[in-house]
């Protein structure tokens, strides 16, 4: 990313963009709660547990019933006791009314993994096939340098020359990033100078 | 002209700084240096600005990039910053009055802040959702998977299904343990081996992908985080530190680190992943992009959202920020942290990741009332906290140490894995380690009620046989007398075996290269501790009931005491001991634990823990790791008590060389360049000429690299012999010299000063209230001296008899 922005040019492109971000949130929000409007049958219930009573041991029931009718004469079913003891054991009885949205785990689920099987993908790109396309490159800045430059200038890439098609930047930017990221190990992890 | 020199030989006999510059008996002529300000005559006429002084960000940012920014691991100029900051507000409201255009970008300007806080709300809630689901999930995979649908955990899995039972609530014939997947058996010895195995190979397998992914995209994500917020919000700057890569990884191997079963937090590195949300949201935002002390404002609130979103406590969040990360907190901050904490907040909750509206696994409700006399168990249990506290500090410290000096830290992919096996093996027998951290406070704190089946519910009644928890024949709440049965007994020894193993490991697991944080190990330490307290004086009161204490309270047949609130109480004073947080913690545990009831129990405890911990310390952990790293944070809660003047402190020191100084006009660019390459100095004073060293200002040296570079690019005609100009008007020159380099728009003229015989303690004191990061030193009138940060942290260090050389950083 460019370090140094510059003159500050006029107002006019910095309203918009907060604009286009705040609309950019907007949507996501939207789309977020659309997608959970729309709740699956299973995912309401009413949980009512029902403690051990004179000699009926413990038991949970559980049933899909709206809210209001989340209490023990609806959702204990069959009822263990004889008429006359139900109000006393529906007493001993919690009931609670709980919800739950499996599309939003379900999606959360699938992108975590999504993305951490990209990074691994591309941490083993990085690792195994980069080095044997980098050997033939002779533009290559020699990333193995072990110098113990301290004030290493992040200005180095003169000798490249700026191309302009879009795979030159991208080439340009993933490698400063790379050195960035060398130098960030070689202070953690090598001098031991951050974060020990 | 009697200008005998600064440095000649008028000395006054016998006094106690005869060596250094004493001038008082010499008179000096001042007739030839200085120009009278007279504003009609002379060579160079004053123009006196009508509107004062000249705005400092129209001088800094004309046309050279780079000038204003800082170099990574430099101090930020907060008073720089700040005027800044109050300058463009100030062209703003000035120039709002011409068009609507204007008033409307002023309008904006005002609001970007709260729309910046929404933002950082919002996007932070999201993601501690996503990491709080993800977790869960990932837990539970180390156990077995979920027919029904990969993605749910065991709980989730078990959610619609008609099989639970009373006893055990997590059964359900869709959940599958490996044992069961691979082999078909559930029960027996084979089952057990199979379990442990996939158990141990999973956490390895999660671990090892954590710090892999840590060392190949972003060795910053790496610890806790508030050690290195702590000092970012200070002034320091780390490049990266807060960058989009650092957030990505943290967030991803944090998920991996916890689900590994190690015995580490989530909550530091949710402060860390908030302050990278903020970083990166503050670049649409030119008021906070340019400017780092607005931007370190917007930091601190992301801290409190950190927080917030990790316990589900907003209050307590922004009091964390003031009370532990923070280093400048104004009143503006307080109220927009705490929108944006419970915005956050808002956020989780909508998302859900319970499925019962809770924002914290561990929010209890019981309201059982306390008695006085319980003071004293409360207070035994804050003392535990308190040593506790300390010797993890020392431990901890002793250990990290060792991994930055010694070969242990040339291999950090297997320390993390040893570690990892060594807890996989010792966790998986117990139960009570088996389960996640957050697992097993939720169970400690929970007051046994007719509902629970856990081991630790099971008491006996009086007929002696195991009874599960309820005896309607015992009155209204059953519970009655609880002596214990042979589940708790079992269950005792089991958490006895669990302090330990827990005390042991987190030592050695916080520090290590995954994200950790350390305020879920310690009160799950604190948590067990209270509850095998709490367990001990119920059975003793049982046991006991015509004793004096207990007889006005415990009568038979009621109970008196609730083990899980001792268990709240220890969780709350291990984690003070550690942290050494006092009003934040006590915010942070009522807030979990929804009682007002409970707050003087907690205060006492916190403030137990927190007096023995000092008396044994001085430091909290992250103090600690902060010196240990070498970080130039001048604390800001220690107090300066010795006796030291500023001339003790200053550099240049009696042997050294004498200070490097730039002139006002009469150096050429080859004379500057000399400087700037035979010294290291990050600034220069300029002062009026070198004998009469009187001040003009100071300038940077990146500053000064930038503008001779550019002047000598793009300016015609510089050359090695040009003049370097830093005064504000022109004086006379030769026509055919070549044309001066003008360096008035780069000098700072107001440096901070102070004279040799101010007391160090002022020193320091300006130090931190204005965010120094230098001061020159005068006496009578005339520049001596200078005194910087380091010099400061360097004698602070040898004050405390502590080795000067471990401040690192510039």
């Amino acid at each position: 990313m460019h370090e140094y922005p510059g003159v500050m040019s006029s107002s006019f492109p910095k309203i918009l963009r907060t604009l286009v971000l705040v609309l950019m949130f907007l949507v996501v929000i939207e789309v977020i709660s659309h997608a959970r409007a729309d709740k699956s049958f299973e995912d309401v219930r009413c949980k009512c547990i029902c403690p051990p009573y004179r000699n009926i041991s413990g038991h949970i029931y559980n049933k899909n019933v709206s809210q209001k009718d989340c209490n023990c004469l609806h959702v204990v079913e069959p009822m263990p006791v004889p008429g006359h003891d139900v109000e006393a054991y529906c007493l001993l009885c919690e009931c609670k009314y709980e919800e739950r949205s499996s599309n939003t785990i379900k999606v959360t689920i699938i992108i975590y993994l999504s993305v951490v099987g990209a990074l691994l993908l591309y941490m083993l790109f990085l690792l195994l096939v980069d080095p044997l396309i980098r050997k033939h490159d002779p533009y290559t800045m020699p990333l193995q340098n072990e110098e113990d430059s301290e004030d290493l200038r992040p200005h180095v890439d003169g000798a490249q020359g700026r191309g302009n098609t879009v795979l030159e930047r991208v080439e340009g930017a993933q490698q400063r990033w790379k050195k960035q990221v060398q130098e960030q190990r070689k202070t953690v992890f090598d001098r031991h100078k951050l974060l020990s | 002209m009697d200008n005998e020199g600064f440095y000649g030989d008028h000395y006054n006999g016998v006094s106690s700084d005869d060596e250094l510059v004493d001038i008082s008996d010499v008179s000096v002529d001042f007739s030839e240096d200085v120009p009278p300000l007279d504003f009609s005559a002379g060579r160079c006429k004053v123009e006196w600005v009508q509107s004062g002084s000249p705005k400092l960000m129209d001088l800094l940012d004309e046309n050279v990039p780079g000038i204003g920014t800082y170099e990574d691991f430099n101090t930020i100029d907060w008073v720089r910053e700040k005027s800044k900051d109050r300058d463009r507000h100030r062209e703003i409201t000035n120039k709002s009055k011409q068009s609507t255009l204007a008033l409307l970008l002023r309008v904006t300007d005002a609001f970007s802040g709260w729309l910046l806080m929404l933002l950082i709300g919002l996007m932070s809630g999201a993601l501690a959702g996503g990491i709080d689901i993800a977790a869960h999930w990932m837990t539970d995979l180390k156990d077995g998977v979920c027919l029904n649908g990969f993605w749910f955990n065991h709980e989730h899995c078990c959610w619609t299904s008609n099989e639970t039972t009373f006893q055990e609530r997590d059964k359900c014939p869709q959940w599958r343990s490996w044992a069961e997947l691979m082999f078909g058996v559930n029960e027996g010895a084979s089952a057990y081996v199979v379990n442990y195995l996939m158990y141990v190979c999973w956490a390895l397998f999660f671990a090892f992908l954590a710090v892999s992914l840590v060392r190949a995209f972003a060795p910053y994500a790496c610890g806790s985080g508030i050690p290195e917020i702590k000092t970012i919000l200070s002034g320091f700057i780390i490049r990266g530190y807060l960058g989009k890569w650092t957030l990505i990884i943290k967030t991803i191997t944090l998920v991996l680190a916890v689900s590994s079963g190690l015995s580490l937090g989530k909550e530091g590195p949710l402060v860390h992943v908030a302050c990278c949300c903020a970083n990166i949201l503050c670049h649409f935002f030119t008021k906070y992009s340019r400017n780092e002390a607005k931007r370190r404002e917007v930091l601190s609130a992301a801290s409190a959202v950190g927080v917030s979103v990790a316990f589900g406590a907003p209050i307590g969040g922004v009091l964390f920020s003031l009370e532990e990360v923070s280093y400048y907190f104004p009143l503006k901050t307080l109220w927009r942290s705490f929108f944006a904490a419970l915005v956050a907040a808002f956020t989780l909750r909508s998302i859900n990741p319970f499925g019962n509206s809770r924002l914290v696994l561990f929010y209890v409700e019981f309201h059982t009332p306390w008695h006085l006399l319980e003071l004293l168990p409360f207070i035994l249990l804050g003392i535990f906290g308190g040593l506790w506290g300390a010797f993890f500090i020392r431990a901890n410290i002793a250990w990290c140490r060792k991994r930055k000096t010694t070969r242990l830290g040339h291999y950090p992919v297997l320390e993390v894995l040893v570690v990892t096996l060594a807890t996989a093996l010792l966790a998986f027998p117990n139960e009570y380690t088996r389960m996640s951290s957050s697992e097993l406070i939720s169970e400690l704190f929970n007051d046994c009620g007719l509902m629970d089946s856990s081991k630790l519910c099971e008491y006996t009644g009086k007929s002696g046989k195991v009874l599960g928890n309820v005896t309607a024949v015992n009155g209204s709440n059953g519970l009655g007398d609880r002596p214990a049965g042979s589940g708790l007994y079992t269950a005792v020894w089991q958490l006895v075996l669990a302090l330990l193993f827990k005390m042991f490991i987190t030592v050695v697991t916080f520090g290590m290269k995954v994200p950790s944080g350390l305020f879920i190990p310690s009160m799950a330490v604190g948590a067990i501790a209270g509850r095998l307290l709490g367990v001990a004086m119920e059975q003793l009161a049982i046991s006991h009931h015509d004793w004096p204490v207990f007889r006005g309270w415990c009568s038979p047949g009621a109970d008196c005491i609730t083990p899980g609130l001792y268990a709240m109480v220890g969780a709350a004073a291990c984690l003070g001991g550690v942290t050494r947080m006092t009003v934040s913690l006590v915010v942070i545990m009522f807030e979990l634990t929804g009682g007002l009831e409970y707050i003087v129990p907690l205060m006492a405890a916190a403030m137990t823990s927190k007096w023995v911990a000092d008396a044994l310390g001085r430091e909290g952990i992250y103090e600690a790791h902060i010196r240990l790293n070498g970080y130039p944070f001048l604390e800001p809660k220690e107090e300066f008590h010795h006796k030291t003047l500023a001339v003790d402190v200053m550099r240049p020191q009696r042997s050294d060389p004498p200070l490097s100084v730039l002139r006002e006009s009469g150096m050429t660019v080859e004379d500057v360049e000399r400087l700037i390459s035979d010294t290291t100095y990050s600034g220069f004073p300029v002062v009026i000429t070198q004998e009469s060293q009187r001040l003009v200002g100071f300038v940077l040296r990146k500053d000064l690299v930038i503008s001779l570079e550019n002047a000598q690019r793009y300016q015609n005609g510089v050359v090695s012999v040009s003049a370097v100009l830093f005064t504000e008007c022109d004086p006379d020159s030769s026509p055919n010299a070549p044309p001066a380099v003008k360096l008035h728009s780069i000098l700072d003229l107001s440096p901070f000063t102070v004279t040799v015989h101010t007391p160090m303690e002022t020193v320091v004191d300006i130090f931190r209230k204005l965010g120094l990061r230098q001061c020159l030193v005068r006496q009578n009138g005339r520049l001596l001296g200078i005194i910087t940060k380091k010099d400061i942290l360097k004698h602070m260090a040898q004050m405390a008899n502590r080795d000067p050389d471990s401040i690192l950083f510039n």
